[in-house]
């Protein structure tokens, strides 16, 4: 069984420390009296530093650190002397994964991020780093997918001419009762990308799941042909006999002719033509017995021209 | 209710490998006809059948159904369980006979009570 994995765990192996890590770091040297450590927090609005003698790290200094050293009356004091000194250290090219188990293990604010090549401190990352960084990059993420619909909804509104049809094309097996239904689904899919509405969608596919399983039970095949247009959706069925010779009588709920064999599969129970009656706007079927026949339905997709009657 | 609580509480037989049994399922359809299922069931439900051809796959998919319980003891076929996989859609098998797991699934999704 496939675990699903979320957008948030994907981007923590991703993203790299180096793009979430605070650049630019302040630096203090070991020989800084911890009394002026406040000035520097406070100024920059921060909760540690990385204590470095010339390019040396030696140590870290927080906070923690501060108000513990106030409560002992010891404010005079170097950083070196009240300072953490075997000080965790992440890499620049880690990916964020090992900044987040780093935090958990040893319950740490902040660590120094070095460069693995020259082992230079180059940023230091806090957990409202990681945070902040989930966060943008999850918004990236939704505007680029807003973006994708956006074209997917609006395609027709950016095709310029007087009269613009897309073609989606299905040839269908007679008797292949494996595939059935395969067109209709395809179609359902490839209309769901366009950004059609749901309800339409759903109503589009069931039509055409009827006229397919029509094709497939009482034919030797023939082709379903969709043509989106930016007002509406026309499915034609079309396909070379036996044909029907009672439309009328084909089109009341219950009446079947399919074979028992058939019928035991739990196909042709008789609904097939209402079922796509009542999710079309507009059905015309021509039927010639001997030739075959053409189905053709019409659903509207703007409400507008829902309300207009059948020419 | 979750599926997942539904399949526990009913002893059903998860046979398709890749599944989601977090959805939550309001609404049941019984029926054998395919037509009938396509015409009248609606989304996230849980249907009731004796089918066991792949088409019944097809189906769920067409009108986004959580689940399938295939009832009487009948097995779906290798293609059907493939095709599931597929596309992602729980196909779960009972002992019972139809009118019985049917009258349990309706208690359990209706709130009423049932002996037995």
């Amino acid at each position: 069984m496939s675990k699903k994995i979320t957008k948030v765990q994907e981007l923590i192996y991703k993203l790299k420390i180096e793009q979430a890590m605070t650049k630019g770091v302040i630096k203090v040297h070991p020989k800084t009296v911890m009394g002026e450590l406040r000035e520097i927090l406070k100024n920059n609005r921060i909760s540690g530093i990385p204590v470095m003698d010339e390019d040396k790290l030696v140590g870290i200094i927080s906070i923690e650190d501060f108000i513990k050293c106030m409560a002992d009356g010891k404010l005079d004091a170097f950083i070196e002397d009240r300072m953490t000194k075997d000080v965790e250290i992440l890499y620049a090219d880690e990916p964020l994964i090992h900044a987040v188990n780093k935090f958990n293990k040893f319950g740490f604010g902040r660590f120094p991020v070095i460069e693995r090549g020259n082992k230079k401190l180059v940023g230091i990352i806090t957990k409202s780093d990681i945070i902040k960084t989930l966060l943008k990059e999850l918004e990236i993420n939704l505007q680029e997918e807003e973006i994708h619909r956006y074209r997917a909804s609006h395609i027709f509104e950016d095709m310029i001419a007087n009269k613009t049809t897309l073609i989606f094309e299905y040839n269908v097996a007679g008797q292949d009762f494996k595939r059935a239904g395969e067109s209709a689904s395809e179609l359902k899919k490839s209309l769901g990308r366009l950004g059609i509405n749901p309800q339409i969608l759903r109503r589009v596919a069931i039509a055409t799941y009827e006229a397919e399983m029509n094709m497939v039970i009482f034919t030797s095949g023939g082709r379903i042909t969709a043509y989106i247009k930016p007002d509406e959706i026309r499915v034609k069925a079309i396909d070379s006999g036996p044909g029907i010779p009672d439309i009328e009588q084909a089109m009341q709920p219950g009446f079947s002719t399919a074979p028992p064999m058939v019928q035991e599969w739990g196909f042709g129970a008789g609904m097939g033509l209402p079922n796509i009656k009542k999710c079309a706007d507009k059905m015309n079927i021509n039927s010639i017995v001997g030739k075959g026949t053409k189905l053709e339905i019409v659903i509207y997709t703007h409400r507008k021209n829902e309300t207009q009657t059948d020419s | 209710m979750k599926l997942k609580q539904i399949v526990k509480e009913l002893g059903l037989e998860v046979v398709s490998k890749v599944f989601n049994l977090d959805t939550d399922i309001v609404d049941g359809y019984a029926s054998d006809l395919l037509s009938d299922v396509i015409a009248n069931a609606k989304k996230d439900s849980i249907w009731v059948t004796l089918q066991i051809h792949q088409n019944i796959i097809g189906v769920a998919v067409l009108k986004e159904l959580a689940g399938i319980i295939i009832v009487n003891g009948r097995k779906p076929e290798t293609e059907t369980l493939k095709k599931a996989e597929q596309e992602n859609i729980a196909v779960m098998v009972t002992e019972l006979p139809a009118f019985e797991i049917i009258g349990k699934l309706y208690g359990l999704l209706k709130g009423l009570s049932y002996s037995g």
